[in-house]
């Protein structure tokens, strides 16, 4: 049914630094036609990889944004009952009041499922629901296919999507869940991964002041006691700052550190760091 | 193929079905899988489903393709011990002779390799006989922020690994930080506390019900009536009670903060409550247990609806628990014993757990323990116990 024979490769994307492991996970799953589950740091750029993959691979992305209070009817379609009533009673549209199927609007995973050529379907921060919706859900991306119970018709995926799953949580998800993911866990990079990463995002930007503040940025890093870490995307915020400040020296990083609000959102964390900082001052 | 590597994955603890390792024969039928270094990616990503296993993965893998030897848990502790005893040698080497009886002057000969090779022999010894002298080491070595090179939260772990091979990347072990044991952050507990709430009906009616809206429509013969309800909000009371005294408390007093610190932010209708080894007339709403008495007698005006978590020990003499007049300060004078106001609190809240932060294993010496826990559910302070936990808290019944 999904016997595509033609192995496309995902080998990265242009803004997006891919280690080879990864790519090689990526590819796994996507021959195995199996969800790949994401985990790792806030940060450490498991969305952004569903928009390589989409990039690369030259196919749509549609991304569902798992809320804690989300029915999986929801990802899969919606009746939209409302407009129905508003019709019948007033009657001032062009859509036939007797056929729901006019009134049934397809969510995320639905829309992957009917979508005329492949997809990247982006499953963002499953942890977030229950563990009703994960095996649920699960179970309609294992088959590909749901029910529309009010029209009686089944929804057959065309299609199998390439599918991305990503969860924050520590807590790992429930077994039957695992069972039928592949699993990675992305670390945060190490400072020459860094260094790829942010060449990438300031090609223009010369090398002393980028080593310079990679090198501020993990000794902030490991900071005891400091609750939100600083990620990748606080990194590159922050030599946006840097770079638009005209006064900025790479030299005056071992002074001290402008702007670290970009850095660090809590105000307990700032004052953690502002007072180790003091006294890393020599 | 590779049927044995399955079964050591297995035997050493980490879940893996026989479904998933079918499906990477499949993977490799497929001939997406050429060399070694393939093979470890790939069978990670499909065998393994928590990173907290990557670290045995890791070793079991280097042995199985490199044969590099398989370390029994209790060796490897012993080692980091004995490690941390040579650290600590090297900053007070009379104490440590001291400790271990002998003398200063014959280990300075020794090298260090010597010297490790020396405590890890000692602590074999010791092992059963010599309980405080080993538990002593032990404390030493083995505190999770001590210097057997454990950062809690830090990672060192590689992104760019290609340019060695996989089992070099292998026995490296990067993974080592997500294994297990560590201590439990503010989000590890946010995330398990996270299901402890009550939606009530709350606030403005401004939610559309849609189906009661179809309903009343219909009976209105089509004129549409749009049917508003109220929307749901967390309701849930929660009574905290902390034992706050003594010594024995002292070794929980971080992770005990964590949640303190966590439940204030969390929930918005929660009361904190003081007391020292267990529960008498009284609970204090201010740490020092002075200025702000509660009667306890007073809870049964509350809402039984309210979650009681008592956080403690529960470890104290027989008889303060037991006796009538067993509270430790003399100046409190009692009607009836600790063990009878617990079984109050726990007839008047439905819904009550007992959170031990010692580990479960340990509980069984206490005797204490054992009389509590057949009044309150008792749970480890753990994120395992603490799920457990909010699963009875919100268990019906």
């Amino acid at each position: 049914m999904f016997q595509e024979k033609n192995p496309v490769q995902f080998s990265g994307a242009s803004k997006y630094v891919l280690d080879d492991e990864l790519a090689q996970i990526v590819n796994i799953s996507m021959a195995l036609e199996m969800p790949l589950l994401l985990k790792g740091e806030p940060g450490t750029g498991k969305t952004m990889l569903a928009h390589a993959i989409a990039e690369n691979l030259k196919m749509p992305l549609l991304i569902l944004n798992v809320k804690s209070s989300m029915k999986l009817l929801e990802a899969l379609y919606q009746y939209d009952t409302l407009t129905r009533l508003n019709d019948s009673r007033f009657g001032d549209s062009k859509r036939d009041v007797s056929n729901i199927e006019a009134y049934i609007k397809m969510g995320k995973i639905g829309q992957a499922f009917t979508a005329s050529t492949k997809t990247v379907l982006l499953i963002d921060e499953i942890d977030k629901a229950d563990t009703d919706f994960q095996d649920d859900m699960l179970d309609v991306l294992d088959q590909m296919q749901f029910d529309i119970i009010e029209i009686d018709k089944t929804i057959q995926a065309k299609h199998r999507p390439v599918i991305i799953i990503t969860s924050n949580a520590k807590k790992d998800l429930s077994d039957p869940f695992l069972g039928r993911c592949n699993f990675h866990h992305i670390a945060f990079p190490d400072p020459d991964m860094m260094r790829r990463i942010l060449d990438v995002h300031f090609p223009d930007q010369s090398s002393e002041v980028l080593n310079a503040c990679i090198e501020t940025f993990y000794r902030m890093r490991d900071i005891r006691g400091v609750e939100k870490k600083p990620a990748t995307r606080e990194l590159i915020n922050w030599i946006r700052a840097l770079k638009a400040d005209p006064d900025f020296k790479p030299k005056s990083l071992t002074k001290g550190v402008p702007y670290l609000g970009v850095l660090f959102k809590k105000s307990g964390d700032m004052s953690i760091v502002s007072q180790s900082l003091n006294r890393m001052r020599f | 193929m590779f049927v044995q590597f399955f079964y050591t994955l297995r035997e050493r603890g980490i879940p893996i079905t026989p479904t998933s390792f079918l499906r990477l024969h499949k993977a490799l039928r497929l001939g997406l899988i050429t060399s070694i270094e393939d093979f470890y990616t790939a069978a990670r990503s499909i065998l393994i489903k928590s990173e907290r296993y990557f670290d045995l993965y890791d070793q079991i893998f280097a042995h199985h393709f490199k044969g590099v030897d398989l370390k029994d848990p209790e060796t490897v502790e012993l080692r980091e011990v004995a490690r941390a005893l040579l650290e600590e040698w090297l900053k007070h080497p009379a104490q440590i002779a001291a400790a271990l009886g002998v003398d200063e002057k014959q280990l300075k000969k020794m090298t260090p390799e010597e010297l490790l090779q020396y405590f890890m022999d000692r602590l074999k010894d010791q092992t059963g006989e010599h309980h405080g002298g080993n538990k002593w080491i032990g404390t030493g070595g083995t505190s999770p922020v001590g210097h057997s090179g454990y950062h809690p939260g830090g990672m060192r772990v590689g992104g760019v690994s290609r340019s060695k091979s996989a089992i070099k990347v292998a026995m490296e072990r990067r993974y080592r930080d997500y294994s297990l044991d560590g201590p439990i952050t503010e989000a590890q507990m946010g995330e398990a506390l996270k299901r402890l709430r009550r939606m009530v009906p709350h606030g403005p009616k401004d939610v559309v019900n849609v189906d009661k809206t179809i309903y009343e429509t219909m009976r209105n013969a089509g004129e549409v009536e749009i049917v508003f309800d109220r929307r749901l909000t967390d309701r849930l009371k929660i009574i905290l009670m902390i034992d706050n005294g003594g010594w024995s408390m002292d070794p929980y007093i971080d992770i005990v903060q964590t949640l303190f610190n966590y439940a204030r932010s969390q929930f918005k209708d929660l009361k904190i409550y003081y007391f020292h080894n267990s529960i008498y007339t009284h609970v204090w709403a201010d740490p020092s247990r002075r200025y702000k008495p509660e009667p306890v007698d007073e809870f049964i005006r509350k809402d039984p609806e309210t979650r009681l978590i008592i956080v403690g020990d529960a470890s104290m003499a027989p008889s303060e628990l037991m006796h009538r007049n067993g509270a430790i300060y003399f100046d409190q004078r009692e009607v009836v014993p600790s063990i009878d106001r617990l079984k109050f609190l726990a007839a008047v809240f439905r819904h009550a757990v007992w959170l031990n932060p010692q580990a479960e294993e340990e509980w069984h010496y206490t005797w204490t323990i054992g009389v509590i826990e057949q009044i309150f559910p008792m749970f480890e302070l753990s994120l395992d116990g603490l799920e457990k936990a909010v699963k009875q808290l919100m268990a019906r019944h």
